[in-house]
């Protein structure tokens, strides 16, 4: 057993700096994947303010999003006036071709029938044609984590139709950087293997410089190819942590037959493997040498700095998925995670981090639903001497003197989110060159003083 | 590519204008329209803002994860003490809770915090669905107060109730509560004043202390940058309140010239000009001759040596066009003001939260054709700043990346900022901020070279 089964009960009550971000965030980010898409918050205007916000100092890009802006008369006799106002407005000035609703606490709470309300919103301007994505989210209901998920399996029921066969593969992906995106593109690409991956915000998010701004960027997931996707050879998805109330891949398998391939984000060797030898498995495409000769790079760079990596502890935090990407780097480098956490709901997380961890050479503690202040104080039972996580982490930096390679989602305090790359073999690479630098870093910074007091000064 | 269409919507008209065209009156304060794009946060925001700076309080937010993620120490105020104002709380509101109340959840929240700090003073924010879900805060946190014999304060700041205002008033709300007087308590009343709407971005307050003190005026307590409850509680025994931020503190000066009988003066330390008057101002109403003359020699002295600095920049800057969206209407006032002082005209200027009288402040301080409006959204933001030609924008965290998208310059005047633009000191890094935006040469980089059109010779 690899959990230290650390009692946790005082969380509950109250969440001491949080480690992760409500529903809706997550379906705004899974929403601006797609084609010329928009998004509405059904709720209170602060909602909407907040989570672009956030989402523009990560990406450092313009998130216009909408919101129907309930007030107190909305709240009590209903939001379906504001909702549908927002819907004209959106329209108007943003002309897109699908709009995605995501709904928040409040508007669950009074009890929104957002569909009813789109429903006859689309009658009534006779665009019964125009697609119209609904998404329960309440800010308590789960983590950004669940509502990314349960907003890609929510375009896929309200979008996808029965189509003939077609011989792309299905990628669905979680919430990773663009440039990640743009690195899974690239060897499906370099495989010639035809795809539809979704969402894809490697280019709505990550916006090249061009003149003139539009405010509707270009790319992401066409709506012709999510209609298309219950046709797939078969689907990869990246979501092994997933329950099936919010697991995409499932939805399609069960709805047509299409067979789901759940993998793990393709960080590290042994699952950057499983993502291309599916991929070749499925096609019967021959693995181009270029592919090999970036894993043989990857093996060397391993062995380069394997000493270096054995000398950390570290803890990860962030988005199960991320999580799980990360330990698998961490484990076969040497680097002990010691401390292993998610904001989010995590029971499939701990299930994989056990077997994982079974033959490791140490116990780790497994926190599920938690918050800083419990990393923290397990950080430092554990002696933990480098962080892998969003830049939330600092808040471990400044109290407990540990450093923070920055990853995932958000990143607030530095420039770059957007473009760190961590997946496949290049992006393993480069994010396990960042852990041992930060380890090298460390070490050189301290050694000289620490030798000395100990050999000299304390002698 | 053109865009397809760029709508407009109808409820926005009254509340653009353009200074000279039309004599109509500007709309303001109202309610953000559905679908707008509203810049504004909440009443949740506003309220946590204006308090979350008291340093050695525990700020717990009953709600749902979100509310307290998307605050947690995004905001720089500093602390010369107490660390503990840094740290976001959260009930973290789950289904059942929404279901069943989550009354007990708080008082068991307010419990464990209050054995873990010892707390003198515990402001508890009400979020959208405690609104709905009607949880009795008042009684809640009187329980709290009494059990625990310390301050526990509700903020009744439910995110419909109102817009971002709504959540000043809240707050001032709050700290009324805090600062009246035990009925046994008698207040004698001392030459000091208090400094209201300055939140110590950056050490803001702290350079404003310095001038005051050698004018050789006492500060009793500023509201609410590095202050605490010990300070707070003594607020009615100031002889003047100063307000910097007139959006978020008027109503509080008011209130506390009715209650304790302490005028008020609306001041501001932002740029040379309305800093000099300032404190002139504050030596008057204080009816103190030696302050005056103290404040002449440091403005003179300080005048003197920032002027050359400013001057430097400003043959650097001149001709340039600026537009200004920012929270408040003190904040956009003077910098209409900062600008004429490096040689910057403003053609377009808007607020999320302006009063009438400061729309007409602004009208009359700005140039004919200058474009002038309340709650902006971004698509307006870009039309008005294209057609005027604007060179450089002033915002916050979201506008930014729409600056940089349109290839323009940008200045941020928000909560998170990491150095002061208070008084000489602050003047000088806003000039200089202005000219590293306006003079990198990363603009040149836009306009010329390019790939794909052929090569030039080269000597």
């Amino acid at each position: 057993m690899a959990d230290k089964d650390k009692k946790q009960d005082d969380f509950r009550n109250v969440n001491e700096n949080p480690c992760n971000m409500c529903m809706p965030m997550g379906g705004i980010l899974a929403l601006k994947g797609i084609e010329q898409s928009m998004v509405i918050v059904h709720g209170s205007q602060g909602c909407s303010t907040y989570m672009r916000r956030h989402i523009a100092e990560h990406f450092n890009e313009p998130v216009d999003v909408g919101s129907s802006s309930l007030n107190e008369k909305g709240t009590i006799y209903g939001g379906e006036k504001n909702l549908r106002l927002a819907l004209d407005n959106i329209s108007k000035v943003y002309n897109p071709e699908i709009i995605g609703i995501v709904t928040t606490c409040l508007a669950e709470t009074i009890g929104e029938d957002i569909e009813r309300i789109t429903g006859q919103y689309l009658i009534d301007r006779e665009k019964e044609e125009f697609p119209i994505v609904t998404v329960a989210t309440p800010g308590y209901g789960g983590s950004h984590f669940e509502g990314y998920f349960l907003t890609v399996k929510r375009l896929l029921m309200q979008l996808t139709t029965v189509t003939k066969k077609n011989n792309k593969i299905n990628i669905i992906i979680p919430n990773i950087s663009p440039a990640d995106i743009r690195e899974l593109k690239g060897i499906l690409e370099v495989m010639d293997i035809p795809y539809v991956l979704c969402p894809d915000f490697s280019e709505t998010l990550d916006r090249p410089f061009t003149r003139p701004y539009t405010k509707m960027s270009a790319g992401g997931t066409k709506l012709a190819d999510i209609r298309e996707m219950g046709g797939g050879l078969a689907t990869i998805q990246m979501g092994v942590t997933l329950e099936d109330e919010i697991n995409p891949g499932k939805y399609l398998e069960d709805s047509y037959g299409v067979p789901l391939y759940n993998i793990p984000i393709p960080m590290g060797v042994e699952h950057t493997d499983l993502f291309i030898n599916t991929l070749a498995n499925i096609t019967g495409k021959a693995v181009p040498d270029s592919l090999q000769r970036e894993r043989g790079r990857l093996l060397d760079g391993m062995i380069d700095s394997h000493k270096y990596n054995f000398a950390g502890r570290c803890a990860i935090f962030g988005e199960p998925e991320m999580v799980y990407g990360i330990a698998k780097i961490c484990l076969e480098n040497g680097v002990f995670p010691a401390v292993i956490a998610t904001g989010s709901q995590g029971e499939k997380l701990k299930q994989l981090l056990v077997r994982a961890l079974a033959d490791a050479v140490d116990k780790s503690q497994l926190l599920i639903e938690t918050d800083f202040a419990h990393i923290l104080a397990a950080c430092q039972e554990e002696k933990i001497n480098i962080a892998i996580g969003p830049s939330d982490g600092r808040y471990l930096t400044e109290k407990g003197n540990i450093p923070l390679v920055r990853l995932g989602f958000p990143i607030h305090d530095r420039v770059g989110g957007q473009r760190l790359l961590s997946v496949g073999y290049r992006g393993t690479m480069m994010l396990l060159d960042r852990i041992t630098n930060t380890l090298l870093e460390n070490k050189y910074k301290n050694y000289r003083s620490s030798m000395y007091e100990e050999f000299y000064k304390n002698a | 590519m053109a865009e397809k269409s760029v709508g407009i919507i109808a409820e926005r008209d009254g509340f653009i204008a353009t200074k000279g065209k039309n004599k109509k009156q500007l709309q303001c304060d109202t309610d953000s329209s559905a679908g707008c794009v509203s810049q504004r946060a909440c009443v949740y925001c506003g309220a946590r803002v204006v308090l979350n700076p008291i340093t050695d309080a525990i700020h717990l937010v009953h709600g749902p994860i979100g509310c307290a993620s998307y605050t947690w120490d995004i905001r720089g105020s500093l602390s010369s003490g107490a660390e503990l104002y840094r740290n976001s709380f959260s009930t973290d509101l789950k289904e059942q809770d929404v279901i069943f109340g989550g009354a007990k959840k708080l008082t068991a929240a307010i419990d464990g915090l209050m054995e873990k700090y010892q707390a003198k003073l515990i402001f508890v924010y009400s979020t959208c669905i405690v609104g709905v879900i009607g949880d009795d805060l008042e009684s809640i946190c009187k329980a709290a107060s009494q059990k625990h014999n310390i301050e526990v304060i509700p903020v009744e700041s439910s995110g419909f109730i109102g817009n971002k205002s709504a959540g000043y008033r809240a707050a001032a709300e709050s700290l009324l509560r805090l600062i009246k007087p035990d009925e046994d308590v008698v207040i004698t009343k001392t030459n000091s004043i208090n400094y209201l709407g300055d939140f110590n971005l950056a050490g803001e307050a702290w350079i404003i202390h310095n001038y005051l003190r050698q004018m050789g005026i006492d500060i009793n307590v500023t509201f609410t940058g590095d202050s605490h409850y010990e300070a707070l509680k003594l607020a009615p025994k100031a002889k003047l309140n100063i307000i910097q931020c007139a959006g978020s503190m008027l109503y509080l000066a008011g209130k506390m010239e009715e209650l304790y009988q302490i005028p008020y003066l609306q001041i501001s330390f932002l740029g040379i000009e309305d800093t000099a008057a300032s404190l002139r101002k504050i030596a008057v109403a204080m009816g103190d001759d030696h302050a005056l003359c103290k404040a002449e020699a440091l403005i003179q002295k300080e005048t003197a040596r920032v002027e050359t600095i400013i001057k430097s920049y400003r043959e650097k800057l001149k001709g340039k066009k600026a537009a200004i969206y920012v929270g408040g209407g003190f904040k956009a006032i003077s910098l209409i003001k900062q600008f004429r002082e490096i040689g910057i005209d403003v053609v377009m200027i808007g607020t999320q939260t302006g009063r009438q009288e400061e729309y007409e402040t602004i009208t009359n301080l700005v140039d004919d054709g200058t474009v002038i409006l309340d709650d902006a959204n971004p698509a307006e933001l870009e039309r008005f700043m294209m057609e005027k030609g604007a060179h450089l924008l002033v915002g916050g965290v979201k506008e930014r990346p729409l600056a940089y998208k349109l290839g323009m310059a940008f200045i941020d005047h928000n909560h998170d900022r990491k150095h002061p633009l208070s008084g000489f000191e602050g003047a000088v890094n806003f000039a200089e901020e202005v000219y590293t935006t306006i003079c990198s040469p990363v603009w040149k980089s836009l306009s010329t070279g390019g790939i794909g059109k052929g090569v030039e010779a080269r000597g």
